[in-house]
């Protein structure tokens, strides 16, 4: 063979490598343009809702389909306190599993719990809600408000008559969603602090708990940060589980006994049901709303948890 | 004076210790709290009508979710066909070429994705699919649950990539294999339970998912075997039997979620057996 045809070969060789990594890069153009996509084509179709209101659209409390007027004030509030809410009920919890996950159990248990602590975030969403519905929302009415209506009535978030269903088992809800996501960013953040640290700290004198809390928990702050916004937005976001046990009310309330409305479950219950294409492209300018919403609070996670990766030399 | 504090110290620590414990003893009670419950009501609905009947109207006893069951299994058969093999491509170039700012915009596109609610792409997907054909279709709902897969396989199989030894990938190219073939053949192939297992949990992810079929794949009460038609899915109809206002309908509907979350939570264990196993 001369040395012409060998070299003929190698070149068709190594245009098929060529071929095959422009042929993978096509693809993942795809998830680029993808995202791109949604963001375009919700602004597309929201147009006619803009153009009707403006950005009057976010400060109007007015959600009257009938007359076509669509204001999104009620569903960003109900969706903004809704997550909010759950973060405060998940975010101790959350800490508390992943320190005693990373510090606390015994070798044997850290397996099994921590499976079972992910396998919550496996359950479909629409069983949270058809749970909450059926379970929860009744111990709320029966149980739970009554007993803070009577002790905490005074309290504006207290007052009023308790529905079972609403802010207060919604959040609830959604908190036991998020938990998991929470906790085992946060455990594996718990888990890069250096033994030396760790030893240093009980060396001076202090006990275990404050190694915990004055150590640990700063060293991976940007990581937990990073965790707590991740499941925000997923609190922002969830939509089946809370559309079942909200109540679906627009309305703007202080009471956590008082059903609302969530920009997710509003799409989720009206959607279909659109009947112009007014209301249609407002429902999806609410859409827009969340999807922007949820992209600032995932970019700013990712962006924390890399620099995290970067810094602690972990390759993502 | 001294040991006053100490003992503080210690008191704070075992309440916090107490805590921590009581944390995870509460996450694991409503694990089994949620998946008791939908056992106890579903398990008597369960039977073989379940699996093979169409549903009756309300008040006709008897029927079962044959569609539903069918549809779920036809959504996320069809949205693999698209996202497994792209997905897999994808993690193949973010692992073996992916440097540089491209490859570091469809890493970030990709865990901005995962976070999207899939309300949104159900939207999305509607706007493209639904409003094109003039109806709601069983390729719509498809279409939706393929994007929510994308990302999930993409971020998986290239994690698993990275893992793959890079002697492995010299020893290939040593001796003389071109990169493409080494990488189907030795990577992939290396790769390859990892990246089952990530693929099994894409699937378990989106099959429990409702909200982007709402107004894609919308629902059908007759079986259904064409792309362009509406078609039933387990979450959906579990949804809608849930807020219906019929006792019937509430006791098929906890045999829909212990269905569902026995299908879920099976895949879930299984993928990660199969991993760990390896």
């Amino acid at each position: 063979m001369g040395k012409s045809s060998s070299n003929k070969e190698l070149r068709w060789l190594f245009n098929k490598d060529r071929a095959f990594k422009g042929f993978t890069a096509l693809l993942a153009l795809i998830l680029l343009l993808l995202v791109i996509g949604i963001f375009f084509k919700l602004i597309l179709s929201s147009r006619l809702s803009f153009g009707a209101f403006g950005f009057k659209f976010l400060t109007s409390s007015v959600w009257d389909p009938v007359k076509g007027i669509f204001g999104a004030l009620p569903f960003i509030w109900g969706t903004f306190v809704s997550a909010t809410l759950a973060l405060c009920f998940a975010l101790p919890l959350s800490i508390g599993i992943a320190i005693f996950l990373s510090e606390l159990s015994p070798l044997w248990m850290r397996q099994p719990v921590s499976f079972i602590i992910d396998l919550l975030a496996a359950i479909p969403s629409v069983i949270y809600g058809f749970w909450g519905l059926f379970v929860l929302a009744p111990v709320m009415q029966i149980y739970i408000e009554p007993v803070l209506a009577k002790y905490l009535g005074f309290l504006p978030l207290f007052k009023g008559y308790p529905l079972g269903v609403g802010m207060l088992t919604g959040s609830i809800i959604v908190a036991i969603m998020i938990m998991p996501t929470i906790s085992s960013i946060s455990r594996e953040v718990l888990a890069t602090v250096p033994t030396h640290q760790k030893e240093a700290a009980l060396a001076i004198g202090m006990t275990k708990w404050e190694t915990i809390w004055k150590i640990m928990l700063p060293y991976g702050r940007s990581g937990i940060v990073a965790a707590v916004i991740l499941g925000y937005g997923r609190a922002l976001g969830e939509t089946m589980a809370v559309t079942m046990v909200i109540g679906n009310t627009p309305q703007i309330s202080l009471s956590l006994f008082d059903p609302a409305y969530t920009i997710a479950s509003v799409i989720a219950n009206e959607f279909s049901e659109a009947t112009n294409e007014l209301y249609l492209s407002s429902l999806v300018e609410l859409g827009l709303v969340l999807f922007a919403i949820t992209l600032i609070f995932n970019a700013f996670a990712i962006f924390l948890l890399w620099k995290m990766k970067k810094f602690e030399g972990v390759r993502t | 004076m001294n040991n006053l504090r100490y003992k503080r110290r210690k008191m704070i620590q075992k309440v916090m210790f107490f805590f921590s414990v009581a944390s995870a003893f509460i996450g694991i009670a409503f694990l089994f709290l949620i998946l008791g419950y939908v056992i106890y009501k579903g398990a008597g609905g369960i039977n073989i009508d379940f699996f093979t009947k169409l549903p009756t109207p309300v008040g006709v006893p008897g029927g079962g979710m044959a569609n539903a069951l069918i549809g779920s299994f036809y959504l996320v058969g069809l949205a693999s066909l698209f996202s497994i093999p792209v997905g897999i491509l994808t993690g193949v170039y973010l692992s073996e070429f992916g440097r540089g700012l491209f490859a570091s915009a469809v890493r970030f596109m990709a865990e901005t994705l995962t976070g999207v609610p899939s309300i949104i792409i159900g939207i999305f997907a509607y706007s493209v699919v639904v409003i094109s054909m003039g109806r709601f279709s069983a390729f719509a709902g498809a279409f939706a649950l393929s994007i929510l897969m994308l990302p999930i396989i993409t971020k998986s199989t290239e994690e698993i990539l990275r893992m793959v030894p890079e002697s492995l990938r010299e020893a290939s190219l040593a001796l003389g294999i071109p990169r493409w073939k080494t990488i189907l053949k030795v990577v992939l192939s290396t790769a390859k339970s990892g990246i089952i297992t990530g693929i099994m949990l894409a699937i378990a992810r989106v099959g429990g998912e409702a909200a982007p079929l709402l107004f894609t794949a919308f629902g059908n009460s007759y079986m259904n075997w064409r792309p362009d038609q509406p078609i039933a899915s387990l979450p959906v109809q579990l949804y809608v039997y849930a807020i219906s206002p019929y006792e019937d309908w509430h006791t098929k509907a906890w045999a829909a979620a212990l269905v569902l979350i026995g299908i879920v939570l099976m895949t879930n264990i299984m993928a990660r057996i199969y991993a760990g196993s390896k």
